[in-house]
């Protein structure tokens, strides 16, 4: 039975910490974050501007810089192998192949004085064996499954449009099948038209090969279409967990329910928009207690002295709340 | 009523080592006092070069501008200077279009100081009032733009474009580089100022459901051109350009359950250079036929409702 279940799971973050220091002052991105991943799943994980969600998939690459950042504590397993315990060269063997990454800027993505096929090419011979040939071959194969004619192989980065320079980088991320695909905003910089005909491609490959994958986002509309599961994150915390019918039907947190509320309506008109009062906390000086509760109209005294604990539903939503009953209501 | 700015036949072409760019290509509109027209369309199809060609940041190719029935296509100095008091521009990101080495106090006061119309201590009272107006604490006065974070950069900018009293206000995606909590706080704003202070706003912007609620009128631009303009009301329940319908059922929905029946376009907008006549959609058109790579006229389908296409009453 445990057997299975350990199938099932294939990328799991156990309690990532992950700090940055600058000025002599420490700075708390990333405190305390556990997720999972099924193969062929997707997990969103959004939330707003320094919420550390970049910062997350940067630790699972481990990708950090290596000064002025440090993971302080947590574990991540890709397929039971706990990635931390890992030697600088094995974690290269992974990165490309195992896991991949699609930037959120197309526009800076790339290497500019490379051509895309070479680039492409690139990451199949790190992680292949085989002739010139058979990695230009792939090359273009990849072009062609993202929708680009195979003859552009020989062109740069800066003929292209955003959205096909988008389209090359989920080529080289894709170039190896990975078992992971972490998309950090990769749509973000495109338009809406664009930003429709990556979406679909990028379903259709990951269907294709089972891909697991994490799709960071601050768009509602884009997790609403792409994913299976929702994570919700705040000041480096996750505040609500759960699939997506749970989250967009049933969403508990006062920050989440801010959030829809927050988004204009394409239905009803409003003279006016709900914002969320106040500002995001500096994560330099995080407050004490839930880090949301100075811009929460529920907070009471309770919130402000202990961390708030995840609490989780019979059917496995969690919310990180001690009002969510009050919130949810709307009271 | 006339309307506080008209526009006619409005052109704009940019030369490149290649061609002549049509940025702006023949765009007629009016905005009404108090009212905001939407202009949406996606990045390169000349939204924000329209509104910097309307307020005269650059002179135009061709046709006119008018505001409050004046003809302000081609004036100069003095005339200009006093013209512009009247028109002025949110941008897009509040990170770039401050002066680093400005603090929030010297950004609002310098259009206040420029115009040499007021004393010392009128424009300090001015200042702290437009401080006070646009929600900035006292306090961050002398503060420099990096130790705010991009909504209170977004206020300075528009603190700094209402110092001298606009009546038109040209907003170029002023909301686009903030959070979405952030981001309804300032369109509140945008419209409390709006109501208070009788502006005229023309909005720039990409996002449909901001445009939806901010705007009275909408324009959507393709590639230089207006190819639908109506009510706000009328466009989301009848879009009849195939662009603004395949625009429309792009926008991913947070209705989970009932999915919007997407036309994915395929192909890539056509080059705005030296472009042919016709329809320049009709590449990507799943509709176009013969007739739509001949010149498009725009026409008038019901009261207030106009499309740039030919297909329009067939489809």
């Amino acid at each position: 039975m445990s057997e299975q279940k350990k199938d099932q799971t294939f990328l799991e973050v156990k309690d990532l910490k992950v700090e940055y220091f600058s000025d002599g002052q420490t700075v708390h991105a990333v405190n305390g974050v556990s997720l999972k991943i099924e193969r062929g799943k997707t997990l969103g994980l959004v939330g707003e501007t320094g919420a550390g969600k970049t910062t997350i998939a940067k630790s699972i690459l481990r990708i950090l810089p290596d000064v002025g950042a440090k993971v302080t504590e947590g574990k991540v397993y890709l397929d039971g192998q706990e990635l931390f315990a890992l030697p600088e060269q094995e974690m290269r063997k992974i990165r490309g192949n195992g896991i991949s990454m699609i930037f959120q800027d197309p526009m800076t993505a790339l290497n500019p004085v490379q051509t895309v096929g070479d680039q492409i090419a690139e990451v199949v011979r790190l992680h292949n064996a085989g002739s010139k040939e058979s990695f230009e071959k792939r090359a273009r194969e990849m072009l062609e499954m993202v929708g680009i004619p195979g003859d552009r192989y020989h062109e740069y980065p800066h003929q292209f449009s955003g959205g096909m320079k988008q389209r090359v980088v989920i080529a080289i991320a894709l170039a190896c099948n990975p078992g992971l695909l972490l998309a950090d905003e990769p749509t973000t910089a495109l338009d809406v038209t664009i930003q429709a005909q990556v979406l679909e491609l990028i379903g259709e490959l990951r269907e294709k090969y089972n891909t697991a994958m994490l799709l960071i986002t601050h768009d509602m509309g884009v997790v609403a279409q792409v994913c299976d599961e929702v994570a919700v994150i705040y000041a480096g915390r996750i505040i609500e967990y759960g699939s997506k019918e749970q989250i967009f039907d049933h969403p508990s947190h006062p920050y989440t329910i801010g959030l829809f509320g927050a988004i204009p309506s394409m239905k009803e008109d409003e003279e006016w928009l709900h914002p969320i009062e106040g500002l995001p906390p500096d994560p330099v000086n995080l407050p004490e207690g839930c880090a949301f509760h100075p811009r929460c109209p529920y907070a009471t005294e309770e919130c402000k002295k202990k961390p708030i604990e995840m609490y989780q539903t019979a059917d496995g939503h969690q919310c990180r709340c001690c009002h969510m009953g009050a919130a949810k209501k709307g009271e | 009523m006339q309307p506080v700015i008209e526009v006619k036949g409005l052109k704009k072409y940019f030369p490149t080592p290649r061609g002549l760019l049509h940025a702006v290509d023949d765009v007629t509109l009016s905005i009404e006092k108090g009212k905001t027209l939407g202009v949406v369309g996606e990045s390169g199809c000349g939204k924000s070069t329209l509104g910097r060609t309307i307020i005269h940041l650059q002179p135009p190719t061709g046709g006119q501008v008018l505001l409050n029935g004046n003809d302000i296509t081609n004036i100069k100095g003095k005339e200009l200077k006093a013209a512009r008091e009247k028109m002025q521009i949110i941008f897009q990101d509040p990170y770039s279009s401050l002066d680093p080495r400005k603090t929030v106090d010297a950004t609002i006061r310098e259009p206040l100081v420029v115009s040499k119309r007021y004393k010392k201590n009128e424009i300090d009272n001015a200042t702290a009032e437009l401080m006070e107006f646009v929600g900035i604490d006292a306090r961050l006065r002398m503060a420099y733009p990096h130790e705010l974070d991009g909504g209170r950069r977004q206020r300075v900018g528009i603190a700094r474009a209402l110092a001298l009293n606009p009546e038109f206000v040209v907003c170029d995606e002023p909301v686009s580089a903030l959070d979405v909590s952030i981001q309804a706080q300032v369109l509140n704003l945008l419209k409390k100022l709006q109501q208070q202070k009788g502006l005229t706003y023309m909005f720039v912007t990409h996002d449909m459901s901001v445009v939806r609620h901010i705007s009275d009128d909408i324009c959507v631009m393709y590639l230089g051109q207006v190819v639908e303009k109506c009510s706000s009301k009328e466009l989301f329940r009848n879009p009849l350009h195939p662009y603004t319908r395949a625009l429309l059922s792009a926008i991913p929905s947070v209705d989970i359950h009932n999915p919007i029946k997407r036309e994915i376009l395929r192909g890539e907008i056509t080059s705005p250079i030296d472009p042919k006549p016709g329809c320049r959609f009709a590449a990507r058109c799943r509709f176009a036929t013969e007739a739509c790579f001949q010149p498009q006229k725009q026409e008038e389908v019901s009261p207030g409702h106009f499309v740039r296409c030919c297909r329009v009453d067939e489809l």
